[in-house]
C-alpha cells in the first residue's frame, strides 16, 4: 500500500498539465502584420525529420508541434500536442494524452496514430533522419524499419503509449525536439521525397509560397490550437542576403530581423551607435568553443602535455578578436546550462606553470603539432592567436586551415592532433547537460568518423552518464545535476579539450518589433520565436 | 558546313564527359564525407553505413560513376542530398535568373568596353587614351565583392536609386548586371581599342576619308563592323568567365542564381549539385564557344569552317 502511494504521488507530480508552467503572450501584443527575416544560405529543407541547420530549426518549430514544447524564451518543458503525460514507476513507460481537436494545416485532425506514424518515420533508416539517433532508448529501436517502432503503442485515438528499453531522463526533451514532430502519413506520402518543400504540420503558422532561392512566406494558421496565437499574419523569409547588405536593409527599414546576426565586421560600429546599440538583444547561447586534443596521438597521450595547453591559452585575448562576443569558458557546459559546476577555477592562464608541466612530460624543448581550423573568419584568426599562445611555451603549430567538412573528416579520423571548434562548435540540440557528452567527450563518439575529435573515452565517467541518465524521476533532477558536474570535473581532471568561449547571442530587430526580450534571444527558437513577437502598428 | 558541325558537335560532347568524369573523380577523392554531412553529428555509425548504402557511396568508384552517367543520359540529375530535392528542378528554377544577370551584363560590358575602346582608339596618345586604359586596366583587376558592395553602397544605400539586391524588377538587375559590366569592360575596350587602330590604319578607311565622308559616318559605317570582328568572338569565352565570377555578385546582390547554388553545395559536400550545376555550366562554356566559332565566318566571309 504504502508503496502504491508513493508511486501515485510520483504520477500526479508528473501528471501535472500545462497550466503551473505555461506562459503568458504580452498583453500589449496586437495580432497582425508582417516581418521580413533574411538568411544568406537557401534553406535546406522543411521536412521536421531532415532538417537541422540553424535556420531551418526554428522555422520547423513554427510548422510543426511534437508532443512536447518549452515555455518561450526558456528551457522549461511545457506539454505540447500532449495535454498531459505519466511515467511509469520504473521510468519505462510513457503515456500521452493528446489534445483533442488539434487540426493539421490540411484541416484533418491529429490523432494518436499520427504521433506513432511520425515517430516511426524518423527512426525508419530509409527516411535518412540526422536525428534518428536522439531516439534510441525506444524499446524496439535496433529493429525500426518499414514496419515501425515496437515500443511506441496508439491506444485509443488520443492516447500513446511509449515503451523504452532503459530509462532516459532526457526523453521529454527528445520528444520535444523538432525530429519529434507530428507529421499526417496521407501529406507525406503525397508529397513523398518534397515534404521538405510541401510541410503539413499543427504549427501555428503554414507555409504560403515558396519560391526556391528566394523567398518563404509563412502565414498564420487560423485555427492554432493555443489560443492568442501567432501575432504575425505573415513572415517572409528572404534567403540569398549576405550579412552587410541585410544590416544595410534593416538600416532602410526593409527588414526586421537579419537571421545571420549582425556581420563581425560591423559590430563595433553597431554596438558604438546608440541608436543601432538599443535595437540588439543580448543573451546567453547554449554554446561551447574549444580545442580538442587529440588523446590518442602522442605527445596529447600525456595528461601534463593536455594540462600545459590549458594553461597556455590566453582566452581573453581570444575573445577580443570576436570584439568580445563571448565569455571564457573553464568547463564543458555553457554557465546557462543546467549542471554547470558554479565555482570551478578551470586552469588559470600561466605559460609559465605550462612550460614547467611540459619539462616535467619530457619536453622542455617543445614540439611540433599541427591545428586544424575551419577557413571563415574569424576562426583563422582565432587559430593564429591559438598559435602564438602556443608559441609562447615552446610548441610550433601548423595550421591546417580548411573546409568545414575537410575538418569534420580529419576530425572523425582521428587525423588531426588539434583541432578549434569554431564554425563547428557544439550548440545544444536540447537543454539537457547529457547533450554535451554522449558525442562529443563520450565513448560512443569516439569511433571512426565520430565527432569526438579527442578520442577520449573514459569507461568510469561513461558507466556515470548512463547513470545520470537512468535518473528519470524529476524529485531525483537535483541529485542527477550534481552527477552531471562531476562527470564534467571528471573530463576537465583529463583534459582531453581547452574551453575557449561560450558565444554570446546579438539579436538585431528593426524598430517596430515587439515582445519581451527573451524571444529574441530564446534558447532553443533561434533567432526569435516566431510563435510569440508581434510587430507595433 | 554540317561536316565541321557534326565534329564540332562530337568534340563537344566528349569535353563534356571529360569534364563529367574529372568532376566526379575529384569530388570522389575528396578528403570530406557527404554521408556525415547528411546524418549529422549525433549520428550512429550503423546510421551512417545505412544511408552510405541506401545512396550508393559504399561502391567501387567506377559503379558510381556509370550510375550517374546512366541517369544523366535519361535526363536524372538525381537528388540533393541535403535538400532531397530533384537537382534538375533546382537548377531549374535558378537558371533563368543567371541567363538573365549573363544578358545583362553582356550588353553593359559590350555599352562599356566598346564606347570606351573606341573613344581610347579615336584619341589614341592623348590623355584621354591614357585615362580610359588606366580604367580599364583598374576594373579588370577590382576584386568582384569590393565593386559590388561600393555600388551597392553609393547607389541603392545612399542614393536609394536602386533596391538594396533582390530579384524580381528591371531595377533589381541595374546593380548586379553594372558590377558585372564594369568588371568585364576592360577586356572590351583593350581588345575594341587595338582592333579599331589596326581597322582605321587600313586602305580603304583611307580612301573612304578622301571620298570627304563625315568622321563620325566613317567610324560607324566603315571602321566598325570590321573592327567589331573579334570582339564578338570573345562573348562566346567571355560566358566561361561569368560562369566561374557570378558566384560572388550573385550572392552580394542576393540574386537567386545557380551560382549561389553552386557554393552553398560545395560546403556542404552536396554531390549531386555541385555534378549538375558544373555540368550545366560546361555546357555553357562550350555553346558559348561553339556559337563564337559559328558567328565568325557569317560576319567574316574570309573565315572558313572546316
Amino acid at each position: 500500500m504504502k508503496k502504491l502511494l508513493a508511486s501515485t504521488a510520483v504520477l500526479l507530480a508528473l501528471a501535472l498539465p500545462g497550466a503551473a508552467q505555461d506562459y503568458t503572450p504580452d498583453p500589449a501584443a496586437k495580432p497582425g502584420g508582417t516581418i521580413t527575416i533574411t538568411y544568406k544560405d537557401d534553406v535546406a529543407t522543411l521536412d521536421p525529420a531532415i532538417g537541422y541547420d540553424w535556420q531551418n530549426w526554428s522555422m520547423i518549430k513554427s510548422l510543426f508541434d511534437g508532443l512536447m514544447d518549452y515555455v518561450p524564451g526558456t528551457t522549461t518543458l511545457r506539454p505540447g500536442l500532449a495535454e498531459s503525460y505519466e511515467i511509469s514507476e520504473d521510468g519505462l513507460v510513457y503515456t500521452f494524452k493528446l489534445r483533442p481537436g488539434v487540426k493539421f494545416h490540411n484541416g484533418r485532425e491529429m490523432t494518436a496514430e499520427d504521433v506513432k506514424y511520425s515517430l516511426d518515420r524518423v527512426t525508419n533508416p530509409e527516411t535518412q533522419s540526422p536525428g534518428a539517433g536522439f531516439f534510441g532508448a525506444i524499446a524496439g529501436f535496433e529493429n525500426a524499419g518499414p514496419g515501425g517502432l515496437s515500443g511506441v503503442e496508439v491506444v485509443d485515438p488520443l492516447t500513446v503509449r511509449i515503451t523504452l528499453s532503459r530509462p532516459d531522463a532526457t526523453f521529454l526533451h527528445v520528444m520535444a525536439l523538432n525530429f519529434a514532430s507530428v507529421v499526417p502519413k496521407e501529406a507525406v506520402e503525397e508529397a513523398g521525397a518534397d515534404f521538405g518543400k510541401k510541410p503539413v504540420g499543427t504549427g501555428a503558422y503554414r507555409l504560403a509560397e515558396w519560391t526556391l532561392g528566394q523567398r518563404l512566406v509563412f502565414e498564420k494558421n487560423a485555427d492554432y490550437w493555443r489560443p492568442g496565437v501567432p501575432f504575425l499574419d505573415s513572415i517572409v523569409f528572404e534567403v540569398g542576403q549576405e550579412p552587410v547588405v541585410a544590416l544595410l536593409r534593416l538600416q532602410k527599414g526593409e527588414v526586421d530581423v537579419p537571421g545571420d546576426g549582425i556581420p563581425p565586421a560591423k559590430f563595433t560600429e553597431v554596438m558604438n551607435d546608440p541608436a543601432q546599440a538599443a535595437r540588439v538583444v543580448v543573451g546567453g547561447q547554449l554554446h561551447t568553443g574549444y580545442i580538442t586534443l587529440n588523446v590518442t596521438l602522442p605527445p596529447f597521450d600525456k595528461l601534463e602535455v593536455r594540462k600545459a595547453i590549458n594553461m597556455a591559452i590566453n582566452k581573453d585575448r581570444i575573445i577580443q578578436i570576436i570584439n568580445g562576443r563571448a565569455v571564457p569558458a573553464n568547463q564543458p557546459l555553457p554557465p546557462s546550462m543546467p549542471g554547470y559546476t558554479e565555482g570551478y577555477a578551470g586552469y588559470p592562464y600561466d605559460p609559465e606553470g605550462a612550460k614547467k608541466l611540459l619539462a616535467d612530460a619530457g619536453l622542455a624543448d617543445g614540439f611540433e603539432t599541427e591545428l586544424y581550423v575551419m577557413n571563415t573568419d574569424p576562426n583563422p584568426r582565432i587559430a593564429q592567436a591559438i598559435q602564438q599562445d602556443l608559441a609562447a611555451i615552446g610548441i610550433k603549430a601548423n595550421i591546417q586551415n580548411l573546409a568545414q567538412a575537410n575538418v569534420i573528416e580529419a576530425g572523425g579520423a582521428g587525423t588531426a592532433p588539434m583541432i578549434w571548434s569554431g564554425g563547428m562548435a557544439w550548440i545544444a540540440d536540447f537543454p539537457d547537460p547529457s547533450n554535451f557528452y554522449g558525442p562529443i567527450l563520450g565513448c560512443a563518439g569516439a569511433g571512426e568518423g565520430g565527432w569526438n575529435w579527442s578520442k577520449f573515452c573514459d569507461p568510469a565517467l561513461d558507466a556515470k552518464a548512463v547513470e545520470a541518465d537512468s535518473m528519470f524521476d524529476p524529485a531525483r533532477s537535483a541529485d542527477r545535476l550534481k552527477l552531471w558536474s562531476d562527470i564534467y570535473m571528471g573530463v576537465m581532471e583529463q583534459a582531453p579539450w581547452v574551453p575557449v568561449f561560450n558565444e554570446e547571442r546579438y539579436t538585431m530587430k528593426s524598430e517596430r518589433m515587439g515582445g519581451e526580450d527573451a524571444l529574441y534571444v530564446d534558447p532553443v527558437s533561434i533567432p526569435v520565436n516566431y510563435d510569440y513577437v508581434w510587430v507595433k502598428q | 558546313m554540317a561536316a565541321y558541325l557534326i565534329r564540332r558537335l562530337v568534340q563537344s560532347a566528349l569535353i563534356l564527359l571529360g569534364v563529367s568524369f574529372i568532376t566526379f573523380f575529384l569530388l570522389y577523392v575528396l578528403p570530406a564525407d557527404p554521408v556525415r554531412q547528411i546524418a549529422g553529428r549525433s549520428a550512429t555509425a550503423e546510421t551512417v553505413e545505412n544511408i552510405r548504402q541506401q545512396l550508393g557511396l559504399d561502391r567501387p568508384f567506377v559503379v558510381q560513376y556509370a550510375r550517374y552517367m546512366g541517369g544523366l543520359v535519361q535526363g536524372d540529375m538525381g537528388r540533393s542530398y541535403l535538400q532531397k530535392t530533384q537537382v534538375a528542378e533546382l537548377i531549374w528554377s535558378r537558371l533563368p535568373a543567371t541567363l538573365l544577370l549573363m544578358a545583362g551584363a553582356i550588353i553593359c560590358e559590350l555599352l562599356l568596353g566598346l564606347t570606351m575602346g573606341i573613344v581610347a582608339a579615336l584619341r589614341r596618345g592623348r590623355a584621354l587614351d591614357q585615362t580610359l586604359m588606366i580604367i580599364s586596366f583598374v576594373t579588370v583587376s577590382a576584386p568582384q565583392f569590393v565593386v559590388s558592395l561600393l555600388l551597392l553602397y553609393v547607389f541603392a544605400v545612399r542614393l536609394g536609386w536602386f533596391p538594396i539586391g533582390g530579384y524580381g524588377t528591371f531595377a533589381h538587375l541595374v546593380l548586379p548586371a553594372l558590377t558585372l559590366g564594369i568588371l568585364g569592360s576592360g577586356w572590351y575596350s583593350r581588345m575594341m581599342r587595338s582592333s579599331m587602330i589596326d581597322v582605321l590604319r587600313a586602305d580603304y578607311i583611307r580612301t573612304a576619308r578622301a571620298k570627304g565622308l563625315t568622321r563620325a559616318r566613317i567610324v560607324l559605317r566603315h571602321a566598325l563592323p570590321n573592327a567589331i570582328l573579334p570582339v564578338i568572338a570573345m562573348i562566346g569565352i567571355d560566358i566561361g568567365i561569368f560562369m566561374g565570377g557570378i558566384v560572388v555578385v550573385e550572392s552580394v546582390f542576393g540574386w537567386p542564381g545557380i551560382g549561389q547554388l553552386a557554393w552553398q553545395a560545395i560546403q556542404r559536400v552536396d554531390i549531386p549539385i555541385i555534378m549538375g550545376v558544373t555540368l550545366v555550366s560546361a555546357c555553357a562554356i562550350v555553346l558559348g564557344n561553339l556559337l563564337a566559332d559559328l558567328i565568325a565566318p557569317l560576319i567574316d566571309p574570309r573565315i572558313r569552317l572546316r
